[in-house]
């Protein structure tokens, strides 16, 4: 039997019907063979499988499914495709000929000990096939849980006149291991014994004839994490909102930074965790996406809408939208259908002020969050910084490394002393409240508002497709304009502005995604990115130079640098002053490729085509 | 891939009752990927395992290639252990691997000649797949017997305590000797052995001790064993504590033991 795989599953609500229709097929398949249960324990009868994946699904997302099962001495890890084909056929080649192809491939099994399934740690694993194959794709990401069951399962052997065996049925029984132990469905297979196909078919065809008995068409992953509320690549970085073209502007808007919210709010938890770098990141970016998208097209938001709405209650909003106040259920009250007899004014959800405000807060949240990010950076990259050493030894370094980590200690408990304060909690609830309002709007924003940056704006225009349009072409003539300025003689901050112009577009592109076409997109994202590349290795490069040389003076004060380290630390800055030369030479040429006539006739095509 | 054959020119000797036996115990104790080739037309091994005795193509496709064994392999009731069924077209297995070669119709007269290596070619991509591979052959000197003698590792020979069986393994021993290249390891045993009988007893004593090629094991005349056809399974299924399951764990670990 292929683990997790299964020909059938029965359906219903609970154990009695489940086994009503087990019953049933049991009966059925006796009208073809004699029924007999196998004595003895049913290899895999008996099983606690927990599933891992990192919280961005990195494994799922490579096609990869990880599947701990455990064991009284240790266990194996089962490496898997996340897209089994042959779930589905019905009858699956069965376990008692010798060399049945249905055996997991030993290239992806392996057994490991001393792993504790609740709290894996990839370090802890010992080399092996699985572990060379995900431990590239994992890092820097930890391993979770995502969901464990616990399975019992019987076998009976299906008789022909004989009495020989000609094929086999497995019925599982899997339940959520945590929480009520939920039961899941069980999940009936039907096995082939070798030299004998026909006689596995004609039992699958029974069975498929059975009332209550249904096709499994996914895996026991796939029920366990339903049943949970979850499915695989439930979480992403990505804004992925759901906008539309014809959406009123407003509606759109505060539909990208409701995303964007989701995300920071899914991260929090894994970040006062410490429970990998990546939870940090994840926040960071979503928290510039979000003061990118204020920048961009905060006007948006404070648009007022004097045209009628209805809600549910009759009642004017003035009373129930103040800030602070309307929870996610009664937003959704409004928009629901239930109550559109009555109709009232609604008052703008928010004012320039509202915006300047949150924006103000958000920068809190961001550079709250600089300290400990930078030093993660460094972290992460110390061991390829290390080994990259010529004249000094890698060991030359580490008392840089503890003195980083000691940093860290420091910065990441005046984090999570911000993440937990009052000040981010109602600067998350109040966002949410405002965004939900915006959300249920019906009509966009009104034209000739003025967005934060204070530059005198044209129509943002009723719908989200005309401010993409807008904000796009804003955002790439300021990136074309400004990088147009830059000569070999300009200031580095002239190329730091630039990066952060090339973010914002960036951004927008992403954001407004859904509306324009994909390969047109694509045409433009890849030009930019390459550039992003070049701008991002230059400043990187040059912001660790000054860290380095901070970090440098602050050990040296506290007494804590020998002068190897202090050496080494030299020949880092070095190595780093290199690459920054490298990326600046390349400067031009990268610029070229993304704002010359062909980046402005790309650009022109995509905002034509697509944002319509 | 190590191949085992039950050989005697003599029937009713307990050539299929070892081989069912053996390969039960090879696949479910030793833990090996087992398949059992029942060459004897009359089938007993099929019956043993309750496996029709019916090849599709018969005998002629299999020799002839049109096709393989792979395609002919019936899994038993128990792991690790597949039937190649018998098949009554079997009977003529001499002419078929005779025209199979391209001989003339005498492909006996040249020991070792390609009419007799047919079989080896046909079990070789079975080497992929089985750990061991056991031979239930039918009582005869023929083409097919001498193929089997070419294609196996060790002949596990069944004697029954007599004068005339012990000159039969002496003929056997001697025509094994005259191979070129390959020559399978011979190692006799005692079956149906009545410790009652006087000449039983004197002739399995003095041969087990006096003659290399002969186990120390010996299986007893047990109603046990003639049971098997009644209960269509290895003795070792039925009756695992008795003395005939006892008797064959035995043989096999000294054949095992003496064989590898």
């Amino acid at each position: 039997m292929t683990p997790g795989l299964a020909g059938f599953v029965a359906s219903g609500d609970d154990a009695p019907a489940w086994a009503e229709v087990i019953a049933g097929v049991v009966t059925a398949l006796e009208q073809g063979f004699a029924v007999v249960p196998e004595r003895g324990s049913v290899p895999g009868g008996a099983q606690r499988r927990t599933w891992f994946d990192t919280f961005d699904w990195r494994l799922y997302r490579a096609g990869l499914v990880l599947e701990y099962v455990a064991a009284r001495r240790g266990g194996e890890l089962h490496l898997t495709s996340a897209n089994p084909a042959n779930a589905v056929n019905g009858a699956t080649r069965g376990q008692a000929g010798a060399g049945a192809s249905t055996e997991p491939d030993p290239e992806t099994t392996q057994p490991v000990t001393g792993w504790q399934a609740s709290r894996p740690h990839m370090p802890d694993l010992h080399d092996g096939p699985v572990t060379a194959r995900v431990a590239g794709l994992v890092w820097p990401r930890a391993l979770l849980p995502a969901v464990t069951v616990s399975s019992t399962a019987t076998m009976s052997k299906l008789l022909n006149e004989d009495g020989k065996t000609v094929a086999r049925l497995l019925v599982e029984h899997p339940s959520l291991a945590s929480g009520q132990h939920d039961a899941l469905p069980p999940r009936l297979t039907v096995t082939e014994v070798r030299g004998y196909p026909g006689q596995a078919r004609r039992a699958a065809r029974i069975v498929a004839l059975t009332e209550g008995v249904l096709p499994a068409t996914e895996t026991v992953f796939a029920d366990a994490l339903r049943a949970i509320g979850r499915h695989p690549g439930d979480y992403s970085n990505k804004v992925d909102a759901p906008i539309a073209g014809i959406m009123p502007a407003a509606q759109a808007a505060a539909i990208i930074l409701l995303r964007l919210l989701d995300t920071i709010e899914a991260n929090v938890a894994g970040v006062l965790r410490d429970t990998d770098t990546e939870f940090l990141h994840d926040l960071r970016v979503s928290v510039r996406r979000t003061r990118s998208a204020l920048k961009l097209f905060g006007d948006a938001l404070t648009a007022c809408d004097n045209s009628k709405i209805e809600t549910s209650k009759g009642e004017t909003s003035k009373g129930e939208t103040s800030k602070g106040e309307t929870s996610k259920s009664q937003a959704r009250t409004d928009n629901s259908k239930k109550g559109r007899s009555q109709s009232q004014r609604q008052t703008p959800a928010l004012t320039a002020d509202d915006v300047n405000r949150f924006a103000a807060e958000f920068k809190w949240v961001g550079d709250l969050t600089t300290p400990t990010r930078d030093l993660d950076v460094h972290l992460l990259g110390f061991d390829e910084m290390a080994h990259s050493l010529a004249a000094a030894k890698p060991d030359d370094l580490e008392p840089f490394r503890g003195y980083l980590e000691q940093r860290r200690v420091k910065e990441f408990r005046a984090l999570t002393r911000g993440l937990r304060s009052p000040r981010f909690t109602q600067l998350v609830q109040d966002w949410r409240t405002a965004l939900t309002k915006l959300h249920g709007g019906k009509r966009g924003g009104k034209a000739g508002a003025t967005p934060r940056s204070g530059q005198p704006v044209r129509r943002a225009g009723d719908t989200a497709s005309t401010l993409a349009a807008d904000r796009t072409r804003r955002a790439f003539a300021k990136v074309s304009k400004r990088g147009a300025e830059i000569t070999p003689a300009s200031p580095h901050e002239s190329l730091h502005d630039l990066r952060k112009r090339c973010k914002e577009l960036r951004y927008a592109l992403e954001f407004f995604a859904p509306l324009y076409g994909p390969s047109e997109l694509r045409n433009v994202i890849g030009d930019l990115k390459r550039l992003q590349d070049c701008l991002g290795e230059f400043q990187d490069n040059e912001v660790q130079i000054d860290e380095i040389r901070t970090l440098a003076a602050a050990m040296l004060g506290a007494g804590e640098a020998p002068a190897v380290t202090l050496l080494a630390m030299g020949e880092v800055t070095a190595g780093l002053a290199a690459r920054q030369a490298m990326a600046r030479a390349d400067f031009e040429r990268r610029f070229a490729a993304f704002a010359g006539a062909d980046g402005q006739r790309r650009m022109s095509v995509l905002l034509r085509g697509g944002a319509a | 891939m190590r191949i085992y054959a039950t050989y005697n020119i003599k029937g009713g000797v307990g050539k299929t009752t070892t081989a069912v036996n053996l390969a039960y115990l090879a696949a479910t104790e030793s833990g090996l990927r087992t398949v059992l080739w029942d060459l004897d037309p009359q089938g007993a091994a099929s019956f043993m395992f309750r496996v029709k005795p019916r090849v599709k193509g018969g005998g002629k496709a299999l020799i002839r290639g049109s096709r393989t064994l792979d395609e002919a392999i019936k899994g038993t009731d128990f792991d690790n252990l597949d039937l190649i069924p018998a098949d009554f077209t079997y009977r003529n297995m001499d002419l078929l691997l005779d025209s199979a070669a391209g001989g003339g119709g005498n492909g006996s007269a040249a020991p070792g000649g390609k009419p007799a290596r047919k079989l080896s070619k046909l079990l070789a991509p079975l080497a992929a797949e089985y750990d061991a591979v056991f031979l239930d052959c039918p009582p005869s000197i023929s083409l097919v017997s001498e193929n089997v003698l070419h294609a196996a590792n060790v002949i596990v020979v069944p004697l029954i305590p007599t004068t005339l069986s012990v000159r039969t393994l002496e003929q056997l021993t001697e025509f094994v000797a005259g191979f070129n290249g390959h020559r399978p390891q011979v190692l006799a045993f005692f079956s149906m052995v009545d410790r009652r009988k006087k000449l039983h007893r004197e002739i399995t004593d003095n041969l087990s001790s006096e003659r290399t090629e002969v186990a120390a094991t010996a299986i007893p005349a047990l109603s046990m064993i003639e049971k098997m056809s009644v209960e269509r399974s290895p003795v070792t299924v039925f009756a695992p504590r008795s003395a005939a399951a006892r008797a064959y764990r035995a043989l096999w670990e000294e054949i095992r033991s003496r064989t590898e």
